[in-house]
């Protein structure tokens, strides 16, 4: 058994997850009262890197995720504090460093994506929860002299109920330090949670709504510059050359200068940066991208994917199969995340080593490219995660830390480096261009038999900086690869074009196209079978009953088969790193656009921590997914992105918005993720309402593409 | 130098006159509340009251705004004293990432101020504010709340 004491906690850290931490500092804070930061305070209780009790009650919990609207900020709290019975209202909540100890026991780095926060943390946090409770319970049971077996704990107090007595948690800080850290902690059972399925609030929402929340956009460091940075336009592109003569003279414009990325436009504010930065003249090497345009990605995409070939991704059962042949092409824009909040980052670099404030999903990584950048080691960087304004996978990517700690490095100031909405548009890693080729077989009874299924995208995979092992990419193969439709004979083939367009990480990334294939695909093979989408479904689902399951409820949530009037109705069921979701859209047409006016939404998330934020969730992805199915596009010529900002890359407003109905299913003790997954049913299930209104079948995505 | 004054306070500040006004709330007065999303008016996120206005704060100069009495998010309601709306926003738990929502309450307090029992058509024809986080329906519910209606039609 570890015994560690309170000059040790620093050094040591998180016991339980055996990692060393080396400098928990007291950055990236917010405390919910304020949204001011607030660093741990002196004679607190800090049994591991996840806590601190302090002497007035309050127990600070380290959030290591981001929290970009999902509500990590809540739930990973909520987790600790059952474990540990502190009354909510206690707990502030500080956003961890980047440091070792944070990082995600899956991912093994500092990372927020893939609907993985609560579950990959499920364990680590009420593990961290029991073991500061039975520090503080032996704390007690020694100043008692008493066994520590017959102590309680309730709110906050532990309690004594023999001898009539109870020490509040505060009280017992001190004591409780000294006390050895338990190696195995006993956890609750769930009939003992007070808080996990039962804390609704968000801790966060009084803060966002009087503006008092800090996005990264909000930073202000004494001294700090903005600055707006010139890219070139066509991916791939150099800067050759660029006279900035006219730039300097824009009032509040301090400086220009050139970075890796482009030419940084320094000033006293953003707006003098922005129009500093449109005053430039620039000339760049533009590289071999600025032949392409949608067409010619189209044209070669389609190609591929009708080319047979591909790395083998799934082989079962027999190649050559009898029946009826049904075969289709399905193609997908690219689209931008749109994330509400522009890339921005603040970045101090001295000598001594660099700061950051910023709102990135990847601590770890922004470390490590800023430590390079600057030229110190990784430990020299300090990361202060603010609120993000909206992620949806766009800050994976290090591009704007990165750009932010050059420029602080070139004027040897702090600095601001923050994007417009045109940037953000046009410099995005864009949820990639697909052409996926299916060819299903029925049988004589209408039994899909067969599939064939070959996917053409860019790999998401590269575009993170993962290696993708033997050239298959399984985030660009999600909902293809891992189909869960129990089709006995099943062929599933991977084709990485390069296309030379960024590949991003969106919102359940390659399973936000491939699941509308999919889901689009089966719905074509019931009708081709005369069966009914939901029965077709289900008798592909035999050995899965949670999908199964998801599919009967949202059936019977939406009363399947009897629309509301004027609408027709399409279902879709798709899985999403452990979480199964099935959507039911009521669709009517406005010419060629589809109104959706009510969807209805079911996930098996295993165990919701926080309700609320669980359907807000559903809520949120279906929307997402919505919004980018109706009309969002990204349009190439000369290798350069067309659409600018909201006039025409376009994105769903309160008019387009439908009724959303809910519902969790928890099957089993676990919980696993929800951000990402209702945002792959919509688009089919929309899809298939439209066929079922009109007979068309839309192969297109966005839609405002499909019937032109 | 233009005077402007924001939440009941003057502020003598040096800036072009055509300085939108966003960005002298934002980084010369430093009230950072009241968010930047596109620049050309289309989401709402930089939404401010003058007077009893709602407006694009990222398109309106400087010059436009002074002499007018200008209400940021950060003077919408107090803690003791929060606005309906943001009580109902709070109820209803309509924030997710939270980045638009400064701008959703300013246009839509300002848009109760000419139609106090709005129905879900009235807002969809008047709302204009972009929320990628999706939370519509909530804001929808929220509304409700606040005016004491619920209407659907």
């Amino acid at each position: 058994m570890t015994t560690i004491n309170r000059a040790d906690f620093v050094r040591l850290g998180s016991v339980f997850a055996g990692s060393l931490v080396l400098g928990i500092g007291a950055g990236g804070c917010s405390n919910r009262s304020t949204g001011a930061p607030q660093s741990a305070q002196n004679g607190g209780f800090k049994p591991n890197a996840w806590l601190v009790v302090h002497p007035d009650e309050k127990v600070t919990i380290f959030v290591n995720k981001s929290e970009m609207g999902q509500g990590v900020a809540t739930g990973l709290p909520t987790i600790l504090a059952d474990e540990l019975d502190a009354p909510f209202e206690n707990v502030i909540v500080e956003f961890a460093p980047a440091a070792p100890a944070y990082a995600d026991p899956g991912f093994k780095a500092q990372v927020t994506g893939g609907s993985a926060s609560i579950a990959s943390m499920w364990l680590p946090l009420r593990t961290a929860g029991a073991s500061a409770r039975e520090m503080l319970v032996a704390a007690a049971a020694k100043q008692w002299t008493v066994d520590p077996a017959t102590l309680t704990t309730k709110n906050g107090s532990v309690v004594d109920t023999k001898n009539n007595r109870s020490a509040t948690y505060g009280s017992l800080v001190a004591a409780a330090s000294a006390m050895p850290v338990p190696a195995k902690p006993r956890l609750k059972t769930p009939d003992a949670f007070t808080l996990i399925g039962k804390q609704n609030a968000r801790i966060d929402t009084p803060l966002k709504v009087n503006g008092a929340a800090k996005y990264g956009i909000d930073t202000r460091v004494p001294g700090m510059k903005f600055a707006s940075v010139l890219y070139p336009p066509v991916f791939g592109a150099r800067v050759k050359s660029f006279d900035a003569s006219k730039a300097k003279k824009v009032p509040g414009v301090i400086d220009v200068v050139q970075i890796p990325s482009g030419v940084a436009v320094v000033a006293t504010n953003s707006w003098a940066a922005f129009t500093g930065k449109n005053a430039i003249a620039a000339q760049y090497d533009d590289g071999p991208f600025a032949s392409q345009s949608t067409d010619t990605l189209k044209a070669r995409f389609l190609e591929l994917a009708n080319g047979g070939g591909g790395i083998a991704a799934v082989s079962r059962g027999s190649k050559t199969t009898s029946g009826k042949q049904l075969e289709a092409v399905y193609f997908g824009h690219p689209a931008a995340h749109a994330a509400m909040e522009p890339m921005n980052a603040t970045a101090s670099v001295t000598p001594d080593g660099v700061e950051i404030w910023a709102p990135t999903q990847v601590q770890s990584f922004a470390q490590l490219y800023a430590a390079k950048l600057a030229g110190v080691s990784p430990d020299k960087v300090t990361i202060h995660t603010t609120y993000l304004g909206g992620g949806f996978g766009r800050r994976l990517y290090v591009d704007f830390t990165n750009d932010a700690v050059a420029v602080s490095k070139a004027i040897k100031a702090p600095v601001q480096v923050i994007w417009t909405r045109e940037d953000d548009t046009q410099h995005d890693w864009y949820k990639p261009m697909g052409a996926n080729r299916v060819i299903g077989t029925l049988d004589a009874s209408g039994n899909l038999v067969a599939m064939r299924h070959t996917v053409v995208m860019d790999s998401i995979m590269k575009g993170l900086g993962i290696p993708v092992k033997d050239g298959l990419d399984p985030i660009s193969m999600d909902s293809v690869m891992n189909s869960q439709y129990e089709i006995p004979n099943y062929h599933a083939y991977y084709i990485d074009p390069g296309s030379g367009v960024p590949p991003g990480s969106l919102r359940a990334p390659g399973a936000n196209w491939n699941n509308f294939v999919m889901e689009s695909f089966v719905d074509e093979l019931a009708h081709a079978a005369g069966k009914d989408p939901l029965a077709f479904r289900l008798a592909l689902l035999k050995k899965n009953e949670r999908a199964a399951n998801v599919l009967r409820t949202v059936a019977k949530n939406a009363s399947w088969g009897s629309p509301a009037s004027g609408t027709k109705q399409g279902i879709a069921v798709g899985f999403w790193n452990g979480t199964s979701v099935a959507t039911v859209a009521e669709v009517s047409m406005d010419g060629s656009t589809p109104r959706v006016h009510r969807a209805f939404v079911v996930a098996d998330i295993g165990r919701a921590v926080n309700p609320t934020i669980v359907r807000q969730q559903l809520e949120g992805a279906t929307n997402y997914g919505l919004s980018m199915a109706l009309a969002s596009k990204i349009t190439i010529k000369n290798g350069a992105v067309q659409e600018h900002n909201f006039y025409d890359f376009l994105v769903m407003r309160i008019d387009q918005a439908p009724e959303i109905h809910t519902e969790i299913v928890e099957g089993s003790p676990s919980p696993t993720g929800i951000g990402e997954p209702a945002t792959i049913t919509i688009a089919p299930a929309v899809a298939n309402a439209i066929f079922a209104i009109n007979g068309k079948r839309a192969r297109v995505l966005p839609f405002s593409e499909a019937f032109a | 130098m233009v005077t402007l004054t924001i939440n009941g306070e003057k502020h003598d500040l040096d800036v072009p006159d055509e300085m939108p006004l966003l960005w002298a709330i934002r980084d010369v007065v430093g009230l950072t509340g009241t968010k930047f999303g596109c620049g050309v008016a289309q989401c709402g996120c930089c939404t401010v009251h003058l007077d009893d206005d709602a407006v694009r704060s990222c398109v309106t100069p400087v010059s436009a705004a002074a002499g007018k009495s200008i209400t940021t998010i950060e003077a919408l309601g107090t803690p003791e004293q929060p606005h309906p709306l943001q009580q109902a926003w709070i109820e209803e738990e309509v924030p997710q990432c939270g980045y638009c929502q400064s701008g959703q309450l300013m246009a839509i307090s300002a848009f109760l101020k000419k139609n106090p029992h709005p129905t879900d058509a009235d807002l969809a024809a008047s709302i204009t504010n972009i929320c990628r986080c999706g939370t519509y329906g909530r804001i929808r519910k929220a509304v409700a709340r606040a005016t004491g209606g619920g209407q659907t039609s």
